[in-house]
């Protein structure tokens, strides 16, 4: 009988690197101790925990990571990369999965979250400054939930929290680099 | 003294009242604001979500406009701004090739001589002054502070505080009077801006925030960043709902609360902006408003 052989060595998977490239972590770093998992507020949200993320990065398992929900429900609180005994920056690893998964064109796994991030990019490279009824609108128009929140926005529109009119100040300024960065980044 | 200011996008329309209360407090213990012109958005989320090069970019062409302007400190009130610019320090400082590249796209030279500083930072070195200038008896509030994710997380970037357990905050109120509790959800998370895709995960989260202050006996919350004013003032009606329980815990930039005990007026501290109303609460103020 012959044995399969599993020649598997994570830190050569190409997604492994691709991933460490993006985030700058080495995340065979972990040794699993899970507090990063214990300390993420939204973890009752999540499919995997942050720490299933990082092992499943380990072993490569690009599927596994990349269509998670937790990515992209990540708030970016810093807790995990706060009490990471390893060092590993965590929520930087979650913002670069965010970032190669976009790169290979894949559909995320919470639309909502992914919409959120790219309006609101776009929208400050328009305006410069955020703008955010138009920020508000555009995530209306995409999601087609016109009357959600509708009562709240009025109630904060009436007491002048929501700004009519954008400032445009900077415009020039945030679409010059933003056109400098994608140069830099499709190099 | 005097500081430049980048007030950031929040600041300008649904802080607006975190704006105004500060610049007040300021004028009132002689501190000038100059804010910096053309400032652009930091990039806040957004940015780190797609591209960490735009990411660090944004806040160091604001820093460049402080730079240039001769000035090596900027005041930065949101948490959000606080924590992309303090990152865009960090990562300028250690990485010499991304360095290279986020000067290249923004066009400058960037020295990072600029210290990024939070309002709480100018603040605690003023609570003598503060403390002689109390007009207005406050004791009657009960605040929790809470501190949320970014002023202090992670540590090694941020350089603010106590990350686990800060009493900066805490310290500056009861300067002027205000009695402000122990807690343990000084630093969690209120879900940020998943406000605007997953509000569930918010209401969820603020539920259990204004649940555990009123636990401790708060009658009111103290924060320093826009989103987590807009989380806990805006979404707490749903919280409430979601609960089944009153919580009507009116939540103060603690800028509005030093504002209250320098005597200056409601609407000038925008206190008419909250959704959560202050007003049945601020009868009680001795001399009234």
């Amino acid at each position: 009988m012959s044995e399969i052989n599993i020649s598997y060595n994570p830190s050569l998977s190409p997604f492994a690197l691709a991933l460490s490239r993006e985030s700058r972590q080495d995340v065979n770093a972990c040794f699993q101790c899970r507090k990063c998992a214990v300390g993420c507020p939204v973890a009752f949200a999540m499919d995997l925990t942050p720490t299933q993320i990082i092992h499943a990065a380990r072993l490569g398992l690009e599927d596994m990571v990349l269509s998670s929900r937790t990515i992209w429900l990540c708030a970016s609180c810093q807790t995990c990369t706060t009490r990471c005994p390893q060092g590993v920056d965590i929520a930087r690893v979650m913002d670069a999965a965010r970032i190669v998964a976009m790169k290979k064109g894949l559909k995320p796994s919470v639309k909502s979250a992914k919409r959120f991030f790219y309006t609101a990019v776009k929208n400050i490279r328009r305006f410069g400054r955020m703008y955010e009824l138009g920020l508000i609108m555009g995530l209306k128009l995409k999601s087609g939930e016109f009357t959600k929140d509708m009562k709240l926005g009025m109630e904060m529109f009436r007491k002048g929290k929501i700004k009519l009119v954008p400032s445009f100040k900077g415009m020039r300024d945030t679409r010059r680099i933003y056109r400098a960065v994608k140069k830099e980044e499709s190099r | 003294m005097s500081y430049a200011y980048y007030p950031g996008c929040s600041l300008h329309s649904t802080a607006e009242e975190y704006d105004k209360s500060f610049r007040k407090v300021c004028s009132g213990l002689g501190i000038e604001l100059e804010e910096v012109s053309n400032w652009i958005c930091c990039g806040s989320s957004p940015a780190h979500a797609t591209s960490h090069l735009l990411s660090i970019a944004l806040p160091v062409h604001n820093l460049s406009l402080v730079e240039k302007s001769g000035r090596n400190e900027v005041v930065v009130p949101c948490a959000a701004c606080f924590s992309r610019f303090k990152f865009a320090l960090y990562e300028m400082e250690r990485d010499g090739e991304l360095s290279r590249k986020v000067n290249e796209v923004v066009g400058c030279d960037f020295g990072g001589k600029v210290n990024v500083i939070h309002p709480l930072e100018i603040l605690s070195a003023k609570t003598a002054i503060a403390r002689s200038k109390v007009v207005r008896d406050l004791s009657f509030i009960k605040a929790v502070c809470y501190y949320g994710c970014l002023l202090t997380r992670p540590p090694q970037v941020m350089k603010f505080d106590a990350c686990e357990y800060p009493m900066s905050m805490d310290n500056v109120l009861r300067s002027v009077g205000v009695d402000t509790l122990d807690w343990s959800y000084k630093t969690e998370c209120c879900g940020a801006s998943l406000a605007l895709s997953e509000t569930g995960i918010v209401v969820k989260l603020v539920g259990e925030l204004l649940a555990e202050a009123k636990r401790a006996g708060a009658n009111a919350v103290a924060v320093a960043c826009p989103l987590c004013h807009a989380n806990l003032d805006t979404r707490q009606a749903e919280a409430e709902a979601l609960k089944g329980e009153k919580f009507g815990i009116p939540v103060f930039y603690f800028t509005e609360l030093i504002g209250l005990a320098l005597g200056y007026g409601q609407k000038e501290l925008g206190l008419d902006k909250h959704i959560v109303s202050v007003e049945p609460y601020l009868s009680s103020l001795r001399g009234g408003v």
